[in-house]
């Protein structure tokens, strides 16, 4: 976290106030790049806070982005919406029905000095596929070609920081995964940081590199994505089914004859289904606490065939919930999560420092 | 054969009134729709009930007001006299001030409905995309609410071009200043002359019928284009 802290390049918040009956009183830093997802339950506070960060909504607190102060409730500063850089993304596309596409795109980019660009016209519209959409009206498009067009009209007004407000909770499945890959194209073309709010663990996992947490207007915890995943005493934010790690692996090669990828996790083999990716390249997956079993000596004759050697660093284990949720580290710093009943941990006689090795039934492969 | 030049010169007067009252109730009825589509205070719709009291009023009894307000010893003698003359009752001025009264519901309520159901949204992304207040405004509220606007212009002009009751209590009967359409029918019938009559009102039909027929076709045309 100190990387952020004393570079002087970073996106402070600091808001409290009373939004529909409940009290908000979050305070988070971000950097000025990447991708931050502020992670929480519906009604924990994350929208509030990317409208108050936008300016739509008012709340009491203090705002910087790098050097530019944008509120500061202390000394009287608070900039009306239209004067802030951002680009704002929400749920719905929002694009202006009377407007073309193309005029949609360029609404924005015609309120801001072509100095400040940060994307030209052509080259955003050929990043998000437009080419054939922009003599359309929206009402001839489909969720996703909306999506894609109000984050091109957003990127197209120059902003200092991308909001995102959930922009794939309204689409269908095939559209989801045409804007994930978009976005995962921006993210490496455009060195615009970007908060993003989302509910959804898979999509934080595949997209973020910083984590803040919220839950009922507070933020439980802030850091890179990784460690933040692997905490345990994160359940009520995070959401038990969906608790889990984030690894990067290495591609060591591509079996053709069974259609798998070969990977190595801190220098440990395991497959996955083909995925179409270069040997050499990483790849980043997430695997669910959930989808892991534990086995003290290395088992056989069983079909599961990705199995990491490691050694328990962490047991949580109520005596009001059935499952206990074990931290395993299979090499400095990499750790696995799994969920197995507290009789388990006890008939295996599982302590902290017990050799162990993780059986793991289904890992997602979460791109770059 | 009727005086075709004396025909004339009420019809030529009404689509004056008409069309000066309809400009001049979009530049008042536009603010005040915006301020009841959007305001949180809670006299708004006190407000809007005044706006609409000349849907329930008799026209005379609008028009005895106004002739108050208008004569020698109301604001409007008040502002008469600044330009040398001793009332607004009994003028045009004055009775485009009435008909903006008598019509203003018809245009508020459209333009109202029309900013209420575009929402708040698109004048918030307007402002993420750096459109201040004003500009979003003319950007987007006026061309997202253009089916509002449509319907108040041609309502406002048509109930102007109809009006009767305000006029006679406030304006006479001057021939080139304040005797329009309905007022020289009336007095045709009056003075028993029926060709006259019959000429004024069957075109007033025509023309009715034109209004409606017209609006109907270019509120669907415009719902659908995209300028």
């Amino acid at each position: 976290m100190s990387r952020f802290l004393d570079a002087g390049d970073v996106i402070n918040a600091r808001f409290s106030g009373t939004v529909g009956g409940f009290a908000l009183d979050v305070a988070f830093t971000a950097p000025m790049q990447g991708i931050t997802a502020l992670f929480g339950p519906s009604g924990s506070g994350k929208t509030t806070m990317l409208r108050a960060v936008a300016g739509l909504a008012r709340l009491a607190g203090r705002l910087t982005i790098g050097d530019e102060v944008w509120q500061d409730d202390a000394t009287g500063i608070h900039q009306p919406a239209h004067r802030r850089a951002v680009g704002y993304v929400f749920q719905e596309a929002s694009l202006f029905p009377h407007l073309s596409v193309r005029r949609n795109l360029l609404y924005g980019a015609r309120r801001v000095g072509s100095g400040d660009t940060v994307v030209g016209f052509d080259e955003a519209v050929s990043l998000l596929g437009l080419e054939r959409l922009l003599e359309r009206g929206p009402e001839r498009l489909s969720g996703g070609e909306r999506q894609r067009v109000a984050i091109g009209r957003a990127l197209l007004s120059a902003p200092k920081l991308l909001l995102m407000d959930e922009p794939l909770s309204a689409l269908d499945e095939a559209s989801r995964a045409e804007i994930l890959a978009t976005f995962e194209r921006l993210h490496a073309a455009l060195p615009i940081p970007t908060l993003y709010v989302s509910h959804d663990l898979a999509e934080v996992a595949r997209l973020a590199d910083r984590l803040v947490v919220l839950s009922a207007g507070r933020v439980v915890a802030e850091g890179d994505v990784g460690p933040i995943m692997e905490r345990l005493d994160l359940e009520p934010a995070t959401g038990r089914f969906e608790a889990g790690v984030v690894l990067t692996a290495t591609v060591t090669g591509q079996d053709d004859a069974y259609q798998l990828t070969r990977l190595g996790v801190a220098g440990q083999p395991i497959s996955i289904p083909r995925i179409a990716v270069a040997p050499g390249e990483q790849v980043r997956l997430r695997i669910r606490a959930r989808d892991v079993a534990l086995a003290t000596r290395p088992p056989e004759g069983i079909s599961i065939r990705n199995r990491l050697a490691g050694h328990i660093v962490e047991i949580v284990a109520l005596d009001t919930a059935p499952y206990a949720e074990i931290l395993i580290e299979i090499a400095d710093g990499v750790r696995l999560r799994s969920r197995v009943t507290r009789e388990s941990v006890d008939d295996l006689g599982l302590t902290l420092g017990t050799p162990v090795f993780a059986l793991v039934k289904t890992i997602s492969f979460d791109g770059r | 054969m009727p005086d075709l030049a004396e025909l004339w010169s009420p019809i030529r007067l009404t689509l004056i009134l008409a069309t000066v009252t309809t400009l001049v109730l979009l530049i008042v009825a536009t603010p005040v729709a915006w301020w009841l589509a959007r305001s949180g205070a809670r006299w708004k719709e006190a407000v809007a009930a005044v706006v609409a009291l000349p849907l329930v009023l008799p026209p005379t009894v609008l028009g005895f007001y106004l002739l108050i307000l208008l004569g020698p010893d109301g604001p409007g003698g008040w502002i008469a006299s600044l330009g040398g003359a001793r009332s607004l009752a009994f003028t045009f001025t004055g009775l485009v001030i009435g008909s903006v009264v008598y019509s203003l519901p018809f245009v508020v309520q459209p333009i109202r409905n029309a900013f209420e159901a575009m929402g708040e949204r698109p004048l918030e992304v307007a402002a993420t995309l750096r459109a201040g207040p004003w500009d979003a405004f003319w950007s987007v509220a006026v061309p997202l609410a253009r089916r509002g606007f449509l319907t108040g212009a041609m309502l406002g002009f048509a109930h102007t071009m109809g009006e009767f009751g305000v006029i006679l209590m406030i304006g006479g009967n001057i021939p080139g200043e304040t005797r329009v359409l309905s007022i020289a029918i009336y007095d045709y019938v009056e003075t028993l002359r029926w060709t006259e009559a019959h000429l004024l009102a069957g075109g007033m039909v025509v023309f009715a019928f034109a209004v409606i027929l017209a609006m109907l076709v270019l509120e669907k045309r415009v719902g659908r284009a995209r300028p």
